[in-house]
């Protein structure tokens, strides 16, 4: 399998939330807008690429018995070096996404990714599973985002496309969230069976 | 595999020894800018004036004096979590602005109240002042119009305005004379 298809594989057969159905918990909290969706893809991703890369190049030194622990670690030094940067660097997406940062450290994606995935591969391959799965999570909460933002309030990424009147805040709070992602995935699933 | 596990603990503690060392004295300066920036905002002082104020800590408040009155940064718990507003009073107590500072409030709802209750929006509440004007909300028999629902919010933030206030009246009060007068004036009401 060489490179390219390994980055589209995550991003469309193997897309984390419409097909494997992965880290939902930051899925459904962080989409109620689409910048916000976005801005959580990206730092998912970010952890995810540098992750992949750094399991996959230690993989032969740790011995199986504390795989886990070690993963762990270096997950969390990286989603606190993550919020350290983002802290000082973009403080108004930090403050949007503040409570939801932290628990990337527990996202099933990045740790399913690294034992399913780095722990096999070499280094370069890592990297792009890590890019692939990433900007498929990235674009899956796009998108859920842009549907809640639109049906709730009547903008997209902040821009008004219609009235506000007409906003179903249903669609902005929790249970916006399950029917929107439910209506998503049935989409998905149809198309890529067609 | 204790070795290894110790040796991956100890780059990445380095690690982030490191990145802490980089970042941190950014995250103060940021942190630093948006404080003076949201007391400027509140004491309706321009952003580019020198404005000098002085730092108080008493218990859950901050207090920041100033010649124009003071700005204190109050904390109550809103819808989604804690919701930490910065209202700024001339010396009679009378808002003359605020800003909110920390919240978790719905997007599209509750999180209207960092527009909602400023100078000339629905539930304006600058030029009143809490020990004349009822601080609830109108549902509750108060002076000022809830954010289109979001009640709870606004509750918090009102009592968030109205605890900053009883916190000034405090603050006053252990000064001496000022507070005896203002005591006077609102029971007379």
């Amino acid at each position: 399998m060489n490179n390219f298809k390994i980055i589209l594989n995550g991003i469309i057969k193997e897309n984390p939330t419409f097909v494997l159905l992965l880290g939902m918990c930051p899925t459904l909290g962080t989409t109620s807008s689409a910048i916000n969706g976005m801005s959580m893809g990206l730092a998912t991703m970010f952890v995810l690429i540098l992750s992949n890369f750094i399991i996959s190049c230690i993989k032969n030194l740790i011995p199986d018995m504390v795989r886990i622990p070690s993963y762990i670690v270096v997950i969390a030094s990286l989603v606190t070096i993550l919020q350290m940067v983002m802290q000082a660097y973009v403080p108004d997406i930090y403050a949007t996404l503040g409570l939801f940062i932290p628990l990337i450290v527990v996202n099933c994606i990045i740790l399913g990714r690294a034992e399913a995935f780095a722990a096999k591969n070499n280094p370069i391959a890592s990297i792009c599973d890590g890019i692939g799965i990433g900007i498929g999570f990235t674009l899956a909460l796009t998108l859920l985002g842009a549907v809640r933002e639109f049906l709730g309030t009547g903008a997209v990424f902040g821009f008004t496309l219609q009235g506000e009147t007409y906003g179903m805040l249903l669609f902005v709070l929790a249970p916006g969230a399950f029917i929107a992602l439910g209506y998503l995935i049935a989409i998905v699933n149809k198309l890529r069976k067609a | 595999m204790v070795v290894v596990l110790t040796l991956i603990t100890i780059v990445a503690g380095a690690a982030l020894a490191a990145v802490n060392y980089a970042t941190s004295a950014q995250i103060e300066k940021i942190k630093a800018e948006n404080l003076a920036k949201g007391i400027k905002q509140v004491m309706g002082v321009d952003q580019s004036a020198d404005f000098k104020y002085t730092t108080e800590e008493a218990g859950d408040y901050t207090l920041y004096q100033s010649d124009l009155g003071t700005a204190i940064q109050s904390t109550t718990n809103g819808f989604g979590g804690a919701l930490k507003v910065l209202v700024g009073f001339d010396k009679e107590g009378t808002v003359l602005g605020y800003t909110i500072l920390e919240h978790a409030e719905t997007p599209g709802l509750g999180a209207k109240a960092s527009e909602w209750f400023q100078k000339g929006q629905k539930g304006d509440i600058t030029g009143k002042n809490p020990g004349q004007a009822n601080f609830t909300v109108s549902k509750d028999g108060g002076d000022i119009d809830a954010i289109t629902a979001s009640t709870i919010t606004s509750r918090a933030f009102l009592l968030a305005v109205q605890n900053a206030y009883d916190e000034l009246k405090k603050q006053q009060g252990t000064d001496g004379t000022t507070a005896a007068t203002e005591k006077g004036g609102t029971d007379n009401e």
